[in-house]
Formats: structure tokens, sequence, C-alpha cells
């Protein structure tokens, strides 16, 4: 006897559920590798630890192939515009993860050109922590963005319509005082401009 | 005293001094001097002195240093790839308007080397073929090394727009 005729030949399921359940399985993973951590992102990917496993070995180059992106490593104002380029490069629906202390807060370079954390500028899902993360760590961070899709993701991907406010640290808009703001032509749509911030009526404030 | 001191004495009476530290001898140029004399007692150094190579060149900021006289130094590594000796020649700068001879003219090699000094400090290069910043973004205003400028920078590290989620 067949056993089509024990079980019902159609699936009744929500579309979202199985967007979800595709998208989660095969995350490409755009490496951003500007320093060490791209060291521990390469052997996340190759045999030892393999990346794999979770359905995220598909490493492209290509930012218009990718929907995963992993900055991995400290990131200079020079790299600021490059990265929020490649950012919007990816086609929806996308997710990024800061790996690492640097990505995540500066780290140890508390200097005049490293950016105190990506999230001031691009969107981000998931943190890790670590100088350098553990292999695993990374692990765990794709498993949670699988659990963050499978969670909170749609077949339109409506739910990044409302993340429409900053959602970086606090202090940015506290941190240039206006008589320091650099006022300049051009924007990060042209290599490496800088812009002027837009001031708020806040009392000056001590930079940290 | 070596051989090419006595030239470069013969040569430039005056215009240096010379001090020795870890068997390295130093010829420093100071800053009154340095634009007149500095291009010539290079060209000495690798013309008639055997120092054929431009090793780095690089530069120190004295501001608030014990005993400075000048602000700005610029030392050039040289190296005779003959005998293997060396020599450092450090020429000063002041403000408001650090400037010194260049190098290219001697070294090509010199070229990126200085780029890095002017982008860093601000000492220009006079005669430089190409004289632009090297590392800082072209519309960086400050010079990051100074070391009046301070550790975190004036805000420029931050000075970009935020694209959120929900733009992106
Ligand atoms: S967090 Fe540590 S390992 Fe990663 S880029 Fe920064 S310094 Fe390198």
């Amino acid at each position: 006897m067949a056993i089509t005729g024990l079980l019902p030949d159609f699936l009744v399921t929500k579309l979202d559920y199985l967007a979800n359940l595709t998208r989660k399985h095969s995350l490409w993973p755009m490496p951003f590798a500007t320093a060490c951590c791209g060291i521990e992102l390469m052997a996340t990917a190759s045999s030892r630890y393999d990346i794999a496993r979770f359905g995220s070995e598909a490493m492209r180059f290509s930012p218009r192939q990718c929907d995963l992106m992993i900055v991995a490593g400290r990131v200079v104002m020079k790299m600021v515009p490059v990265m929020q380029r490649i950012w919007l490069q990816m086609p929806e629906p996308k997710w990024c993860i800061s790996m690492g202390a640097c990505a995540s807060s500066g780290g140890v370079f508390d200097a005049y050109a490293t950016v105190q954390g990506i999230d001031r500028f691009i969107p981000v899902d998931v943190y890790v922590p670590g100088c350098p993360p553990r292999p695993e760590q990374l692990i765990r961070a794709v498993l949670d963005i699988q659990e963050k899709i499978q969670r909170t993701g749609t077949i339109d991907a409506r739910e990044f319509a409302a993340r429409s406010s900053y959602e970086g640290p606090t202090s940015l808009a506290r941190e240039i005082g206006p008589e320091e703001a650099i006022v300049a032509p051009g924007d990060f749509t042209t290599a490496t401009r800088l812009r002027s911030l837009k001031m708020t009526n806040d009392p000056p404030m001590t930079r940290q | 005293m070596a051989a090419y001191l006595d030239t470069l004495t013969a040569r430039f009476p005056g215009a240096f001094t010379t001090s020795e530290f870890r068997g390295d001898r130093r010829v420093i140029v100071a800053a009154d001097k340095a634009p007149a004399v500095l291009l010539g007692l290079l060209r000495c150094l690798k013309e008639e002195c055997g120092f054929d190579f431009l090793c780095d060149v690089a530069g120190v900021d004295y501001l608030n240093y014990p005993g400075a006289a000048d602000r700005y130094g610029v030392v050039y590594a040289l190296t005779n790839t003959t005998t293997g000796g060396r020599v450092f020649v450090k020429a000063f700068a002041n403000d408001p308007d650090p400037v010194l001879p260049s190098a290219v003219p001697l070294w090509q090699g010199a070229d990126w080397l200085e780029r890095e000094v002017y982008d860093m400090y601000g000492v220009r290069f006079d005669g430089h073929p190409d004289l632009r910043r090297i590392l800082m973004p072209s519309e960086f205003t400050a010079y990051p090394l100074r070391k009046d400028y301070p550790l975190r920078g004036l805000g420029e590290r931050h000075n970009f727009p935020t694209i959120t989620r929900a733009e992106s």
C-alpha cells in the first residue's frame, strides 16, 4: 500500500513560516573582514568548525549575492562610507552581525580614526563579544539570527519597516559639539566625504 | 670621527651639530638653517659620502619636550649600501608654516614617506611633486599626530550619516 494513502498530499502552513524556514537555513554571509577577527571568521568557515552545518557556508565577496553581513574587525572612518555602500548594495531581506569588540564598540582602539561601534552607522542584529570571538561564538550568532528570522520574519520583510529610528548608542548625538562639527560638502555616497551633523538644542556637552 | 663628517663639516661649516646614540650618528640641522642647507646636505651625503639609500622619513612633534628648541623634527634615515653604515639626519621646522625642502629629487622613494609626514604633522615639503594626504581622508583638516591634537580626535570619526534599518 502506498504511503500516499496514509498522509494528506497537501500541506497547510503560513507563507511567512515557509519563507522563514527556507531563509534561515540558507544565509549567505558577506565577509566584511577588516582586521584580525577575519581570521576567526575564516576558521569558522573551514572544516574544523564548519559553518556549513548550519547552512551558511556560501560566502560571497559580492554584496549583491549575500543576505548576512558579518563585520569582522575594526572599522576606521575612511571605511564607513564603504561599509554603508556595501550594506545598501545587499538585497533584502538582510541581516548584520557585528563580530568582535572592535566592530561592536571600537574595542581598545579609542583613537581619532576608529569608529566606536558600527551600529552608529548601520543597523546591527546580533553582536558577538570577544577579542576575537571563538568560532563557536560566531556559530551561536548565526543560530541566533536563524531564531530571529524564524520568530520575526515575514515573507515581504515587513518587520524591517518598523525599525525606522537610530539603534546605536545614545551618546552619539551628544558627542560632538556644534562648534566642532566639520562642515564639508558631500555625503556618504561620494566616497569619503564628511558632513555636518544635525544639531539639537542640547546644552554643550563634554566629549567622552 | 667618520670621514663623511669631515666632508660635511668642510662643505657646510656651522650648519649642523652631531650627536651619537647607541652607535648611530645623528646629524642635526636646526630650523633656521634647514630650508637653506638640508637638500644640499642630503645630496652631499648621497653623492659624495655613499649614503645612497633612504630607509625612512619620520616626523616628530617636540611640543613641550624638555630642552627642545624647535617644534617639528623630520628624521631621514640613510644607509650606505656598500658599507652598511647608517646616519640619521634630523631637520627641524617651526610654526606657523613648517616647511622643508623635499628629498624627492634625490630619492624617488621619499614621495610617499613625505606625504605621510605631511598628513600626520602638517610639515610641508617644498618641491614635492604631489603633496596630498596619504592616510587620512582628503577632507580631514587636522594633523592627528601633533601633540596638541586630542587622542580621540575632534569628533571626525563619527561625522557620518546613520542608515536606519527601514531606509536601507
Ligand atoms: S576584536 Fe580583537 S580580534 Fe577582533 S578585530 Fe578587534 S582587536 Fe582584532
